[in-house]
């Protein structure tokens, strides 16, 4: 039943475009968990709702248009207030997400896009309902900047390693560490806007989380943690896009279900292990 | 012998603290500088104005004509976060030659062979597959002194090194100490820990209201 469901060209688009996404997010979640950071990426995701609440009332055709330079902004402001401020970023992070969020609700009452307000505002929270929603457009832009920010982790991946494990020795060595921080804010924002689409912004984040925590339960070395999450993710994505096609569930919500399926596991491994 | 590192009218700070001065002070291959002080006095901050990662009020530092950037070894005082963290061994030691690997992805041979050169040296090479986070504390200080020497590394900044060791790996580690500036290392070294780090020192720096930079007469 599986293979006849894998024939539709939806189906494919959606595993394809799901896979690389998630992939990115669990590279990219690896170093943010480990430098305590894990909070940023939903942080971010409510940012990004308002700002896609308030393109929609704005009726832009692309509502990534607006959602991507306002994450982006976000993001690099938090970045900065980490490095500096005295009342800490934790507090300032607390305030803009869900100040964001109630801008965009209430942006989304005040001002709707469609007749079917709780709709609207339900799929942002938890992603599409169905995958057939996911146009060509998508597909193609999600694989497109997967695919770079892939390559682009790739590259840097011992940069990543020194500046996740002793970001003061790497300034010793000479590392541009500001500039690698707002880059990798950047590239983070950019993930989080497009894995909204496939998961939805309150789902988001468990695609950062999940698969680096999981990891660290069984990998002993950097390398292995960056290896087991990205296995972890692409199986489980796999696992929850198919098992949403078939079951017709929320494909957001069942990703992030196989996700916690697989950190129970993978708990559990690392317990037998020890 | 030529200087490594020259530091005269040091005037030390952070934020709009304004420290006393610290008295002039010099370090060449082979010598071990103890700095003492009681807390606040700009110890940590010493450091990470030769490390670079602070700049003094007022003052210069001053280093050889053919000391190059990224060999200091720095070893700041450890985080809570590093010390749960999944990493081997192996990875912490190479990280030392993050400066000579630059925009290269990936580390030569001859950079995996410093660094292993480096777990040998310091006798860790079989724990190079090992967590970090599984280590004792003196198995880490070693690990990230490993570190340090992989990055080719002239001047090692030390802050703290003993702080969590117990007598049997802190005694282990000022041997470990000796016999790196014994092999010409320059070391400067903030402590608590008097007695041991004045057995292990060549000289002594004093911040704080009695400030004074002296020869350790008791060493050797």
């Amino acid at each position: 039943m599986i293979l006849e469901y894998l024939s539709y060209p939806f189906v494919q688009n959606a595993l394809v475009a799901g896979v690389l996404i998630s992939l990115c997010a669990a590279l990219l979640g690896v170093p943010l968990v480990l430098k305590r950071l894990s909070f940023i990426g939903d942080g971010l995701s409510h940012v990004a709702f308002g700002a896609m609440a308030v393109a929609g009332a704005l009726s832009l055709a692309d509502t990534m248009a607006l959602s991507l330079p306002v994450t982006i902004a976000a993001a690099l402001l938090l970045v900065r207030a980490g490095r500096g401020a005295k009342t800490g970023a934790d507090a300032m992070l607390a305030m803009l997400s869900v100040g964001a969020m109630a801008t965009g609700y209430l942006v989304m009452n005040l001002k709707p896009s469609s007749s079917n307000v709780s709709g609207d505002v339900c799929t942002t929270l938890f992603g599409s309902v169905s995958i057939l929603t996911l146009t060509d457009l998508d597909v193609w832009l999600s694989v497109g900047l997967s695919l770079a920010v892939c390559a682009l982790w790739l590259f840097f991946y011992h940069r990543i390693f020194d500046m996740t494990f002793d970001e003061t020795y790497a300034k010793a060595c000479g590392a541009r560490t500001a500039l690698f921080n707002s880059v990798s804010a950047v590239v983070i924002a950019v993930v989080i806007v497009i894995s909204m689409r496939l998961v939805g912004t309150l789902l988001v984040s468990s695609l950062i989380v999940v698969p680096a925590i999981a990891a660290m339960r069984v990998a002993k070395s950097f390398r292995g943690v960056c290896a087991v999450a990205a296995v972890f993710t692409v199986v489980c994505s796999l696992a929850g896009i198919l098992a949403a096609v078939v079951a017709g569930t929320p494909v957001g919500s069942t990703i992030v279900a196989a996700d916690i399926a697989g950190f129970g596991i993978l708990s559990l491994a690392g317990r037998f292990k020890r | 012998m030529q200087k490594l590192v020259e530091c005269r009218d040091l005037l030390l700070g952070y934020g709009t603290h304004v420290l006393a001065p610290c008295p002039d002070f010099n370090v060449g291959p082979g010598d071990c500088l103890c700095v003492v002080g009681h807390n606040g006095s700009g110890k940590t901050t010493l450091l990470k104005c030769i490390a670079g990662l602070a700049k003094p009020l007022a003052g210069t530092i001053e280093f050889a004509s053919d000391f190059e950037d990224g060999q200091i070894g720095y070893l700041p005082q450890q985080g809570p976060m590093q010390r749960d963290f999944p990493a081997s061994v192996r990875e912490v030691v190479q990280s030392g030659c993050q400066a000579r690997r630059g925009w290269r992805p990936f580390y030569s041979r001859g950079e995996k062979r410093r660094a292993l050169a480096a777990m040998v040296r310091l006798g860790i090479a079989p724990l190079a597959d090992r967590c970090y986070r599984e280590l004792s504390g003196g198995q880490r200080q070693k690990t990230l002194l490993a570190r340090a020497l992989c990055g080719n590394c002239r001047l090692l900044l030390l802050d703290e090194p003993t702080n969590g060791l117990d007598a049997e790996a802190t005694a282990d580690f000022y041997r470990l100490i000796s016999r790196l500036s014994a092999d010409g290392l320059a070391i400067v070294m903030v402590t608590h820990d008097l007695t041991a780090a004045l057995a292990a020192s060549t000289h002594i720096l004093t911040l704080g209201e009695d400030a004074s930079f002296k020869t350790n007469e008791r060493h050797g």
